[in-house]
This record gives C-alpha cells, sequence and structure tokens, in this order.
C-alpha cells in the first residue's frame, strides 16, 4: 500500500475494477441467454426457454468439421510458436549480443500490425510462391501474430530468473544441452505454459488473419463472422457461448497449473 | 565466456528471426511490390507504375482514412481515461486482487471478437438487453443504440481495452513507491504526485498501450461493420472491398502501403523512446 491509500479509495477503487469487469462480462452473458432463447431472431426480455438450439450445434455436421479445422490449426500453431519463441525468448531477456535492442524492438512489429492487411499480404505471398491456400496456410498467417505473442511472453519469464544457476550448473561440468533440459527450462516452465496457453487460445480465435488465408477452407471464427454479417444462424448464440465456456475451462486449468508450478517447482 | 554467451545470443534468436522473415518481412515486401504493378494485375512481372496511388488520391480514399484514424485517435483518448484508475489501483492499490482481474480480463481476450462485438449487437438492438428491459420494466420506448459513430468508438475501447490496460500497469509499476511516498511527506497533492510523479515515470507504458491501440484500431475493421452496419467506411474496409468485390490487387496494395506506412511511422516514434528491457523486466 502506498501513499495514504485510505480505505474509502480503495473501496472506489474496487468498485470501479467491479463495474469494468461487469461491462467486460456483459457481452458474454448476453449471448449465452440469447442461445437458451427459442425464438429464431432475439429478442428481450426472453419468454421461452429451449435447449435446441445446443442439441443441433452438437449434432451439426459443419460444426463439428469447423471446430476440427480450427483445433488443428491451432495446436499446430501452439507446438512451432512455443519452440521458436522459446529460444527467441532467452535471445530477448537474457543473453548480452550487440543486436538485441534492435531484436527486441523488431519482434514487437507483427504485434503492431494491423492483422487483415498481414493476412491479405500473405495471400499475395502465397500466390506469388504458387501455394494454393488451405488451412495448411492459415498455420503460416496465425504464425505471425502468434509467435512474437508467446516471445514475449516467455521474455517476461526469462528476465525474473537468476543468471548464476545456469554458471554454476556449467561450473560443476553439465553441457549445455543438460543447462537447458536440467536449469532453464524448469525455471522458465509457467512462462512456457502461459505461452502455450496463449498461442492456442489466440490462434483458435483469430478471424482477422484467417480470412483471406484458408482458401475454400473455414474456421470457427470465420464461420461466426459470415453468418451474424449475412444469412444469421440461429445456432450462432449456441456455439458463441460454447466456446466462451471452453476458453474459460482451459484458462482455468492452465492458471492452476502454473500456480502448482510457481509453488512447488517443475518437477517437484 | 562472455564471447561464448553472445554466440548462443544470436543462435537462440535466429529460429525466430528466420520465421519472421518468412512470414512477415517476405509478404510486406510482395505487397509493398503489387502497389507498383498496373490496375488489376495479379503478377510482379509488369513495369512498375505509381498510378495506384494517383487514383487512390484522386478517388477521395483520404476520406476513410480520416474516419479510421479520427475513430482510432477517439478510442485511444477514451481508453487512456477508462484505464487509468484502473491500472494505477492494479498496480498500487489492489495486491493479490490485481491476478484476479488480470485472469478475467484475458479471458475475454480469448473469446473470438465476433462473437464478444455480436454480444454488443444483442445488448443495443432494438428490443435487445437494453431498450428490450426498459420497455419491459419501466413501459420506455426506444430506438437502437447501434448504428452511429459512438457505437463504433465504443467497439473499439471494447475489444482493444486489455491492450491499453495491461501496458499501463507495467508502466505504473515502474514508478518506485518511495519518490510517491516522498513528495506526498513533502506536501504533494494527490494531482500533484500524479501530474509530476506518476505520468512522467508512467510515460513508456503509457506510450505502448497508446500506440498499440491506435494501431490495430486504424487495422480494425468487424467494429465498424457489426456496430456500425457500414455507416462509416473505414480503411481496412477499403482494403478489403478492393482485393474481394474490386479484384483489383494493385490498388488494395497501395491502399495496404499506406495504412502500413502510417503505422510504420508511429511504431517507430514509440519504440525509439522505449527500452523494453526495463519495461518488460520489472515484473
Amino acid at each position: 500500500m502506498t501513499t495514504g491509500t485510505s480505505r474509502r479509495e480503495r473501496f472506489l477503487f474496487t468498485a470501479y475494477a467491479l463495474v469494468v469487469l461487469g461491462i467486460l462480462f456483459l457481452p458474454l452473458v448476453t449471448v449465452t441467454l440469447a442461445s437458451f432463447s427459442r425464438k429464431r431472431y432475439f429478442s428481450f426480455p426472453i419468454r421461452r426457454y429451449t435447449l435446441d438450439w445446443y442439441d443441433k450445434a452438437f449434432q451439426s455436421l459443419t460444426i463439428a468439421e469447423l471446430v476440427r479445422t480450427s483445433l488443428t490449426i491451432a495446436a499446430i500453431v501452439t507446438l512451432i510458436c512455443v519452440v521458436v519463441g522459446f529460444f527467441g525468448a532467452l535471445a530477448y531477456a537474457r543473453y548480452p549480443w550487440r543486436r538485441r535492442k534492435l531484436y527486441q524492438k523488431f519482434i514487437l512489429l507483427p504485434i503492431f500490425f494491423p492483422q487483415s492487411v498481414l493476412g491479405l499480404s500473405l495471400l499475395l505471398w502465397f500466390n506469388f510462391l504458387g501455394i494454393i491456400p488451405t488451412w495448411k496456410t492459415a498455420i503460416v498467417a496465425h504464425l505471425v501474430w502468434v509467435a512474437p505473442v508467446a516471445t514475449l511472453i516467455m521474455a517476461i519469464q526469462a528476465y525474473g530468473f537468476d543468471r548464476s544457476l545456469e554458471e554454476a550448473a556449467r561450473d560443476m561440468g553439465a553441457n549445455g544441452w543438460q543447462v537447458l533440459r536440467e536449469v532453464t527450462l524448469p525455471l522458465i516452465m509457467p512462462g512456457v505454459i502461459s505461452a502455450g496457453l496463449f498461442s492456442f487460445l489466440l490462434s483458435w480465435g483469430n478471424f482477422p488473419l484467417s480470412l483471406f488465408t484458408t482458401g475454400a477452407d473455414l474456421t470457427l471464427p470465420e464461420w461466426l463472422y459470415a453468418k451474424m454479417v449475412s444469412g444469421y444462424s440461429p445456432l450462432v448464440p449456441a456455439v458463441g457461448t460454447l466456446t466462451v465456456l471452453g476458453v474459460a475451462v482451459l484458462v482455468a486449468v492452465g492458471v492452476s497449473f502454473v500456480w502448482l508450478i510457481r509453488r512447488r517447482g517443475w518437477k517437484g | 565466456m562472455y564471447e561464448d554467451l553472445r554466440r548462443t545470443g544470436i543462435l537462440c534468436s535466429l529460429p525466430l528471426l528466420i520465421l519472421l522473415a518468412v512470414v512477415f518481412v517476405a509478404p510486406l515486401l510482395v505487397i509493398l511490390g503489387f502497389s507498383f504493378m498496373p490496375s488489376k494485375s495479379f503478377s510482379l512481372l509488369h513495369l512498375p507504375t505509381a498510378t495506384n496511388f494517383v487514383t487512390l488520391v484522386g478517388a477521395g480514399y483520404y476520406k476513410s482514412l480520416l474516419w479510421s484514424l479520427g475513430l482510432s485517435l477517439a478510442a485511444v483518448v477514451v481508453l487512456l481515461v477508462i484505464c487509468y484508475p484502473l491500472a494505477f489501483a492494479m498496480a498500487k492499490v489492489f495486491g493479490p486482487f490485481t491476478n484476479v482481474i488480470t485472469v478475467l480480463v484475458v479471458l475475454t481476450l480469448f473469446v473470438p471478437d465476433n462473437i464478444r462485438l455480436f454480444g454488443w449487437v444483442l445488448v443495443l438492438m432494438k428490443g435487445g438487453l437494453i431498450s428490450g428491459g426498459l420497455r419491459a420494466l419501466f413501459g420506455i420506448e426506444m430506438d437502437s443504440l447501434l448504428y452511429t459513430v459512438p457505437s463504433i468508438v465504443f467497439g473499439l475501447v471494447y475489444v482493444y481495452f486489455p491492450f491499453m490496460l495491461f501496458p499501463l500497469v507495467l508502466g505504473i509499476s515502474m514508478v518506485p513507491d518511495e519518490l510517491r511516498d516522498a513528495a506526498s511527506d513533502l506536501g504533494a497533492s494527490r494531482f500533484t504526485i500524479m501530474r509530476e510523479i506518476d505520468v512522467p515515470l508512467a510515460m513508456p507504458g503509457i506510450l505502448v498501450g497508446g500506440m498499440l491501440t491506435f494501431v490495430l484500431s486504424a487495422g480494425a475493421m468487424a467494429e465498424s461493420k457489426l456496430l456500425g452496419g457500414q455507416k462509416v467506411i473505414v480503411m481496412a474496409d477499403e482494403i478489403e472491398t478492393a482485393f474481394t468485390y474490386g479484384q483489383n490487387w494493385p490498388l488494395g496494395s497501395a491502399l495496404s502501403v499506406i495504412l502500413i506506412g502510417l503505422i510504420g511511422v508511429a511504431a517507430v516514434f514509440v519504440l525509439k523512446r522505449i527500452d523494453l528491457d526495463q519495461i518488460l523486466g520489472k515484473t
């Protein structure tokens, strides 16, 4: 607690935080409400409730296919981003090399670029290379944005650790690979898990990068957008709610995992 | 030993640098190349020409550009005002409660923007949560709150909220408590402390947050489409139209190059003024 934060101020700050959080979650709550409404088009207050839309969503082959595509893309993106980002983060935060400051800023650049433009430029690039866009090219597209984010998250973790631990291991005769596996990786583990979680979910939910790069294939966010803009489907709220639920479960699992590692240590 | 660490650093950076060269730098070069190709061509094998940029100036695209920039600027200002008190509380007041807020905010970030904006459509539309609720409770009839310029700004503020909040929290965390206490002991008011100490020392975070949200808003499209109902045509919209309906890649590329150029200038301006080790290393 700093400079005289009185009880009243604390209360005001807390109230403000709760209001902001309430507004952040209001649209998600509304989508959930709409998913239980029997009417094809949502109107409030809801008169009759139903679970039919969930039934239909689970039975729909289209949606199963969309989910499968989105999950596959997200899984591969996560794998690549965590591996590449892990080394990228070490270079970012730890080793004293000459061009490091420049490197740090360059890594940030893709995050600042509008994703729709990045997606379009990738489309031109694939065209130039003679590659026909499918869901596989969307993986490449997602990497542009997700890899830097994953790197940053692991870099923040890498800043926090004591370099002398690695030096000690090296002095005691561990080779480079052993130091990496036995010392560096366990220490950065919470960051690796967070980065994996971020990569997976950011890829899963991404729309602007997928839009131009999936060709004839569709991801779930693309389908949702198409149905919102034209040809509304009453399955949209149900699918949206399920997505929110899935995200919440994954985040809860991830957070408790990181918390456990922080308390017990990796392999502890 | 030192030489050894340097080599390891360069080695570690290579995979990421190669990846970004292939998926980030190369595509941008291709789009730059296309912007100088003759109108409606689909390959890079023509003689370069500047006609696209000439057409562009004549065709009134500056309106979309101004809309994009104006909307983004409005979103950034609103975001600063909304996020600052919360970020301050998260950095200096809340303690463990900060982690709870962080997780909850991050959670919303993972829900596809489309779903969240669709939720707002359901809240704001005629017969939606607000207007339907008011009618049922008080019998007040009101119109849809959608399809106006403020509703677009609202959408931008909502979607990019975390991108302002977290940099601000990092920035304000960098302000040393001793300095604030000392100023307070010497008789500085709360407002003076904020103006003379908090804001200047948190400036790197403020700059990053401001630039990040500005740039993301400038390239945004879904907000104006879903909440604005195409009342305003923004830059990203024009670019998409040129590529899809227009089938004019060079024109779309030229529009993209202008947007990218503006963003590049903003990015360099901010990145020159901050030290990333200082911001990220603190946490």
